[in-house]
């Protein structure tokens, strides 16, 4: 006899979910670049904040960026239990049971809000419920199955963060914080784009309606050329702002340069040479672009850095 | 005479169980330095425990 009762998994092994199962349910990965950019958008804002406020924000954007993701997870748990990527996920491999996802992201999502509106004003707390309802409803449900245009339209679920700090610091929004918001939103198709033209099986299987699978791979090839014309304003425009100054301005141009280049020599490619190198230049460019994300706000952080030093700002 | 061995799960629920404990744990604190900081912040308060303070009174009031 045994008071154990634990779940059967999809492999039929007993389990029972560890405390480490319900953090991977709420997308460690992607709340760093959560933390990462809404951090910039705090800090680099003309008002400042106490720092246990400015914790707790950080604290509560990230938590809510999990929550969404719990909630994503329960929601697509029988698309990911098809992709490669994804299959290893919490409640695909049923390590976690969906129902508990749901609970754990609804949940986390009323504590994030809540605390967010407490800690900081009630601008950010209700962008943040917007974020998760957008990432939630807006993508996961509706969206992601239904259009190729998903990621074009969800990846402003992704690029509220930066506005989220920003809001909690001033209590108002401003043009900076719509270029932060547009750069990762305009950055957002190309970078999944390139994903989807290496993982191409793993969307087709799941019936996931992508640009790849909808319009074929040249047309993806073009419309990732497109979005990064499209970005370089925008990534250059926001160093011109009272975010940016020259060395945010050399950076912008530097970065955008080469995702031009990259996006030029995806274009000019077809499947024969992708396939024969196994996509290095789509896999290339895809690792460039979370760099590309990752240098531009932290050129923008530099300038307040570099500001008691005379150095940083316009 | 052996003790049977702890099941393994058992200790994935203590880490579970630790886990979620030190995370509230974490959450009171984090309410609580927030509190202090929201109270003590700000230009310094005056009470009057419904005391009329002639300074501050209307002019009429502290006639």
């Amino acid at each position: 006899m045994s008071d154990i009762r634990a779940y059967e998994t999809v492999t039929g092994t007993p389990y029972e979910a560890g405390f480490g199962d319900y953090v991977q349910l709420l997308k460690p990965r992607v709340m760093s670049l959560v933390v990462f950019t809404a951090l910039v958008g705090l800090l680099v804002a003309p008002v400042g904040l106490h720092p246990v406020e400015g914790f707790a924000a950080i604290l509560f954007i990230a938590i809510g960026a999990g929550a969404s993701g719990a909630l994503n997870m329960w929601w697509d748990a029988d698309i990911d239990q098809v992709m490669t990527r994804t299959k290893r996920r919490p409640v695909p491999s049923g390590r976690v049971q969906a129902g508990e996802a749901l609970g754990v992201g609804l949940a986390l999502s009323g504590i994030s809000v809540i605390m967010l509106g407490l800690a900081t004003n009630l601008l950010a707390a209700g962008l943040l419920a917007f974020t998760i309802f957008f990432y939630a409803v807006i993508y996961s449900m509706w969206l992601k199955r239904s259009t190729p245009q998903n990621i074009v339209i969800g990846g402003a679920a992704g690029a509220f963060p930066p506005m989220i700090g920003w809001v909690c610091a001033t209590g108002s929004l401003s043009v900076e914080a719509f270029l932060m918001f547009a750069l990762i939103f305009m950055w957002t198709p190309p970078h999944f784009w390139a994903l989807a033209l290496f993982m191409k099986e793993d969307y087709h299987a799941a019936g996931v309606p992508m640009l790849t699978v909808t319009h074929g791979r040249k047309s993806t090839r073009t419309h990732i050329l497109v979005y990064t014309l499209l970005l370089m304003p925008v990534g250059i425009g926001s160093a011109l702002t009272g975010i940016g100054g020259p060395f945010s301005l050399a950076v912008a141009l530097a970065l955008n340069l080469w995702f031009v280049v990259g996006a030029i020599r995806i274009w000019r490619r077809d499947e024969g040479q992708a396939e024969a190198d196994n996509y290095a230049t789509e896999k290339s460019v895809f690792k460039f672009s979370i760099l590309y994300l990752f240098l531009h706000f932290a050129a923008f952080l530099a300038e307040v850095a570099l500001k008691p030093f005379g150095l940083g700002g316009w | 005479m052996t003790f049977r061995p702890e099941h393994e799960i058992y200790k994935r629920r203590f880490g579970r169980n630790l886990g979620l404990g030190l995370t509230l744990a974490a959450f009171v604190a984090l309410v609580f330095a927030l509190t202090v900081v929201k109270v003590t912040r700000g230009d310094p308060m005056k009470a009057y425990d419904h005391v009329i303070d002639p300074q501050a009174a209307p002019a009429e009031v502290s006639e």
